[in-house]
């Protein structure tokens, strides 16, 4: 049982890595999303194109395809990365384009009426979608928001395919070693476990914190 | 008064241009697929007239002030408001179809309040007030606060600058609807049946402000309502509106004691029989 603790260390390792790609990745995917988002109801059509031409592509391919693009086929063209800038822009891009549909969603969810007293206010595009719009819309997209940052997370796993040594990686190296089936993914199940808690619950934080003053609307 | 002194023709100018209609409408058209709502119409609002706008509903009534604060497009025809087209501007000596920026120009002289209040449920009731003169007029927030309250005072509901929308009772929100369209100091004000979405009790309350309002200011105001009391006190012109197109109008008195078309007396019986007062 001595031997263990090293082995721990090294699923720890490994955890660590799929943090940095989750963090990292849930923030690319954040900025996509609202990009993506908001371009899909941009007022000029190239833009719009642009943005539903990213999101099918994205949606309607897996991520496997899109990391081995990303890593393998991107050199070609003469953009090496390395696997984690590979593994965060897979997940961030591909995690974005569900984002940018939540981001759409919300927006439209809004009540038209609020729109309407903006233009009545004489408030620009942007003061509109800035101070009267995203402020409502953002509670909409929260719990959605949630949902993905966890999907995220259980997709770390795929980087071990361009050689990251994630967690999942990790566990299958300790097995390998060790013989021992039971004791890796048992640890790499809880710790997958808890940190999807985690997030869950700073996005519960979160979301009470930009909800504040709004009850009663909804 | 100086100027008059001075500089008569000056001041014959600027006799001309206060004469001059704030708002002129000619010949428009508006229609929603196959659907026509107005249909050729033209009238003219002089600066400081108080209008109502009456008919059955579907009559183009709310469409005319919609129009008016550009949330609908035209059709065709044509709108001038304080002596420019409103949906055309000139670029090189030609008419061509107005852009965003030329509506955000326009819009500095008009002002809405809707029938369902529309507040911004995420701010307080005083920064519903201020948001807009702050970001479109660079007012300090300071300024912009004390106007704020002054408006307020107005509308009596000095006590809830605080408050949020949600916590205020309908004709309260309506009331601060209101003060939010006259921080921006308008020339025309749009009220676009301001009263149709409250309790009843709450009625008296909102038209009480809106007959303080057209007694105090020489603002602009154009009332559509289905409050024919209301309309009576407050005009100085009816406009009585049938699928599209003035059927008749004139002087409150005229309307409402001796219609001349068939169309408004039915319409006056119509309207007395579902309980409204004239």
């Amino acid at each position: 049982m001595g031997d263990w603790t090293g082995y721990l260390l090294l699923i720890l390792d490994g955890a660590w890595v799929t943090v940095r790609l989750t963090v990292m990745g849930c923030a690319l995917a954040l900025v996509v999303a609202f990009i993506a988002g908001l371009g899909r109801i941009a007022p000029w059509a190239p833009v719009r194109w642009l943005a539903t031409a990213y999101i099918e592509i994205f949606r309607g391919t897996s991520i496997f395809v899109q990391l081995f693009w990303i890593y393998f086929v991107l050199p070609l063209t003469g953009v090496a990365l390395t696997p984690m800038q590979a593994g965060v822009l897979a997940l961030g891009l591909n995690v974005g384009a569900y984002g940018a549909e939540v981001v759409r969603g919300a927006i439209l969810a809004v009540p038209r009426d609020q729109y309407e007293a903006t233009v009545a206010l004489n408030l620009t595009g942007w003061q509109r979608l800035r101070h009267v719009i995203l402020p409502q819309a953002l509670p909409l997209m929260l719990p959605t928001f949630g949902n993905n940052a966890i999907e995220l997370l259980k997709a770390t796993a795929v980087v071990s395919l361009i050689s990251l040594s994630d967690m999942t990686f990790q566990a299958q190296i300790v097995r390998s070693q060790t013989g021992n089936t039971i004791l890796p993914f048992v640890t790499i199940l809880v710790i997958y476990f808890a940190l999807s808690l985690l997030i869950a619950a700073i996005m519960g934080r979160i979301e009470r914190r930009v909800t504040r003053g709004l009850d009663g609307v909804r | 008064m100086i100027v008059h002194q001075f500089n008569a023709a000056g001041s014959k100018a600027r006799q001309d241009l206060d004469d001059a209609p704030i708002i002129r409408i000619h010949d428009l058209r508006k229609s929603f697929g196959s659907l026509t709502v107005i249909d050729g119409l033209s009238f003219e609002v002089h600066r400081g007239e108080k209008l109502a706008l009456i008919g059955p509903s579907g009559s183009g009534k709310t469409t005319i002030l919609r129009m008016l604060m550009t949330l609908e497009t035209i059709s065709g025809g044509r709108i001038e408001v304080c002596g420019e087209p409103l949906y055309h501007m000139s670029r090189n000596g030609a008419e061509v179809p107005a852009d965003e920026a030329h509506l955000h120009e326009m819009r500095r002289h008009i002002g809405m309040v809707f029938q369902h209040f529309n507040l911004f449920p995420h701010k307080s009731v005083i920064d519903n007030i201020t948001l807009a003169p702050m970001l479109t007029q660079g007012v300090a927030r300071a300024d912009a606060e004390r106007q704020a309250r002054e408006l307020l005072e107005m509308v009596g509901l000095a006590d809830k600058e605080a408050s949020m929308p949600s916590q205020l009772s309908g004709g309260q929100k309506q009331r601060v609807a209101i003060a939010r369209a006259l921080a921006l100091k308008p020339e025309i004000m749009l009220f676009d049946e301001v009263t149709s979405a409250l309790d009843p009790e709450l009625v008296e309350e909102v038209l009480e402000v809106m007959k303080r309002l057209a007694a105090e200011t020489d603002m602009t105001m154009l009332l559509v309502t289905h409050e024919m009391g209301f309309a009576r006190e407050f005009a100085d012109r009816v406009l009585f509106f049938d699928r599209g197109r003035i059927c008749e109008q004139g002087t409150p008195e005229q309307i409402f004691t001796n219609p001349a078309q068939d169309r408004t007396r039915t319409f006056l019986r119509k309207i007395i029989a579902a309980g409204h007062r004239v």
